[in-house]
């Protein structure tokens, strides 16, 4: 038996939902004299104590600046930051840690992809295509870097049921195809993409892939080098550290090949009036002084998903969100947009006669907390119809009783209505 | 606690279900269009004024029950306003709907509409109650030709 399938063994054992829970201070809170009942995991996740922890011993114990500074506390703070890196490194399966560049989150790295890589590759007449299940931020970046070199942005359609129609796919897929940006799960439907097919597609189509792991890396194991994507982004917060943080992860030729995105400090070899020398992957992208706190932070996050039972807490989530479904499938008036065949974290739902802001006002008095909205996918409401959805969203960490207090707020709301 | 019955007291809730003046104009010499962003609500307002008299007001759209509802009555309230009276109308509500708690805002005018004094205890909601009441403002004024946005 090898050593991983040794680790496999041991993760098969229990995941114990109330104990985890006491591994988040904020959980403990009452909101409108009731006990927090926290939904909205794929706005942002909570922080277990050891992230905060970390975050106030960085400032109260090791605060200086990194990557310049000869004296021992900025070695400290260089060496945590660093130790940082090469742990997403390994927890994602990069090939090695340069391959992380931090950024202030998804957005950024996006942006930092559209406007370093396609700058200088899309050449007018190119096609960048992306899905019709896109947050904003994996469609601005590309209109605006499409706007300034002539390409085409281009739209994978999707059901009635959420799934990527991948006949589509296919065929939208041409040698004009120079990247393709889609998101590993949606944050409004649910869906899991097949992302390791459409990355192979894309490849043999000669196009680079761009994976957006916001909302996929909190539910499931994410391996960049499985799935073989050449850019993978995500967000810190919502992987249960702290905002202000986030990763690009990119693969070393393509980010030696790119350009800086921003220029400042800790980007460069050397500058004179004449010429300035950037420095390596991947200080070349990250000018300036960076979220040292937010990187520790972020590493202590992976610290403790390692420790957590990852695979029982998986099944135990999949469970939750088939509960969920099955629960607000029973609610007269109730409909779930969003059914694809693999689904994780989120349950978007509509009410007969009730708009979802006012579902969202009347579960807040209950403690509930979810989000309604346009959830940043404005294109995607359009698809549907709809100005907005309900949005329930999980973590490992919320459990049945958060989704029966769901389903009973929800009564309440059919009471007000008169429903 | 704020009271959710203060807010979806039971006229709010009759006209958000069966909202009055829900029509489109063809008479109307005052449009615009009213945008929340954060709740995706869109309303066309349809605003008809003769020597100075809102002769009639409609409007058309898709939103909340808070917005809905205050659209469905503000237009009730404004027919037979003269311009001044509406953005009086206009001023009062607002400052009932965002005042500090601590104060009384002055309601006088507001007649029917008071019932959305509620919306001052929920302040995600204020700009849901006050959107058609931009919208009005935009109409009356009309100084762009964008859509009013409450962001």
């Amino acid at each position: 038996m090898t050593t991983s399938q040794i680790i496999k063994e041991n993760q098969t054992g229990s995941f114990d939902v109330e104990i985890v829970r006491k591994d988040f201070p904020l959980l403990k809170r009452m909101v409108h004299g009731k006990p927090l009942v926290y939904l909205d995991n794929a706005a942002t996740s909570q922080k277990p104590l050891s992230v905060i922890e970390a975050i106030e011993r960085y400032y109260s114990e090791e605060n200086a600046n990194i990557h310049r500074g000869v004296h021992w506390l900025s070695e400290r703070a260089t060496e945590a930051y660093e130790d940082s890196r090469a742990r997403i490194a390994r927890y994602i399966n990069a090939a090695k840690p340069q391959e992380v560049i931090f950024t202030r989150g998804t957005t950024e790295s996006i942006n930092l992809v559209a406007f370093s890589w396609g700058w200088k590759n899309l050449r007018d007449g190119d096609e960048v295509l992306i899905s019709a299940m896109e947050h904003h931020s994996n469609i601005v970046p590309w209109q605006m870097i499409c706007a300034k070199t002539g390409a085409k942005l281009r739209v994978i359609p999707v059901s009635d049921n959420g799934d990527i129609l991948l006949d589509e796919y296919r065929n939208l897929l041409n040698p004009k195809t120079r990247i393709v940006a889609v998101t590993h799960v949606s944050n409004v439907l649910g869906t899991v993409n097949p992302i390791a097919e459409m990355v192979q597609w894309a490849h043999d189509n000669g196009s680079l892939f761009l994976l957006d792991g916001a909302q996929s890396i909190p539910h499931m194991d994410v391996n960049v080098r499985d799935l073989d994507c050449d850019f993978f982004a995500f967000s810190g917060h919502k992987l249960f550290g702290p905002t202000g943080i986030g990763v690009l992860y990119g693969k070393f030729a393509l980010l030696e090949e790119m350009d800086p995105y921003q220029g400042g400090g800790d980007m460069i070899r050397s500058v004179t009036f004449e010429k300035t020398i950037y420095n390596s992957v991947p200080h070349k992208f990250e000018a300036g002084t960076p979220h040292i706190a937010g990187g520790i932070g972020l590493g202590e996050a992976i610290v403790y998903l390692e420790k957590l039972n990852r695979h029982a807490a998986e099944i135990h989530e999949t469970n939750l969100l088939h509960y969920g479904e099955s629960l607000l499938r029973h609610i007269p008036g109730v409909r779930i947009i969003g059914n694809a065949k693999e689904k994780a974290g989120a349950i978007s739902f509509l009410m007969d006669g009730v708009h979802p802001h006012d579902i969202g006002t009347i579960l807040d008095q209950e403690g509930i907390a979810i989000r309604t909205g346009h959830h940043c996918c404005q294109p995607l409401m359009e698809r549907f119809g709809i100005p907005a959805t309900a949005r329930a969203s999980l973590a490992f960490y919320n459990s049945r009783e958060d989704l029966d207090a769901l389903a009973e707020a929800l009564g309440k709301v059919r009471d007000i209505f008169h429903y | 606690m704020s009271d959710l019955r203060d807010l979806y007291q039971e006229v709010i809730l009759d006209h958000s279900k069966n909202p009055r003046n829900f029509r489109k104009s063809e008479t109307a010499n005052r449009t615009a269009v009213g945008y929340n962003p954060l709740c995706g609500d869109k309303m066309t307002l349809f605003i008809t004024v003769e020597n100075g008299i809102v002769t009639d007001a409609s409007f058309q759209g898709s939103g909340c029950a808070i917005s809905t509802a205050s659209a469905s009555m503000m237009t009730e309230s404004l027919k037979g306003k003269s311009e001044e009276e509406a953005d009086e109308l206009f001023r009062q509500f607002q400052n009932m709907v965002t005042a500090p708690m601590d104060q009384e805002p002055d309601t006088e005018a507001l007649g029917k509409l008071r019932v959305f004094a509620g919306v001052r205890e929920f302040p995600a909601r204020v700009k849901c109650a006050s959107l058609a009441w931009h919208t009005l403002e935009a109409a009356i004024h009309g100084e762009s030709e964008e859509p009013v946005s409450t962001e």
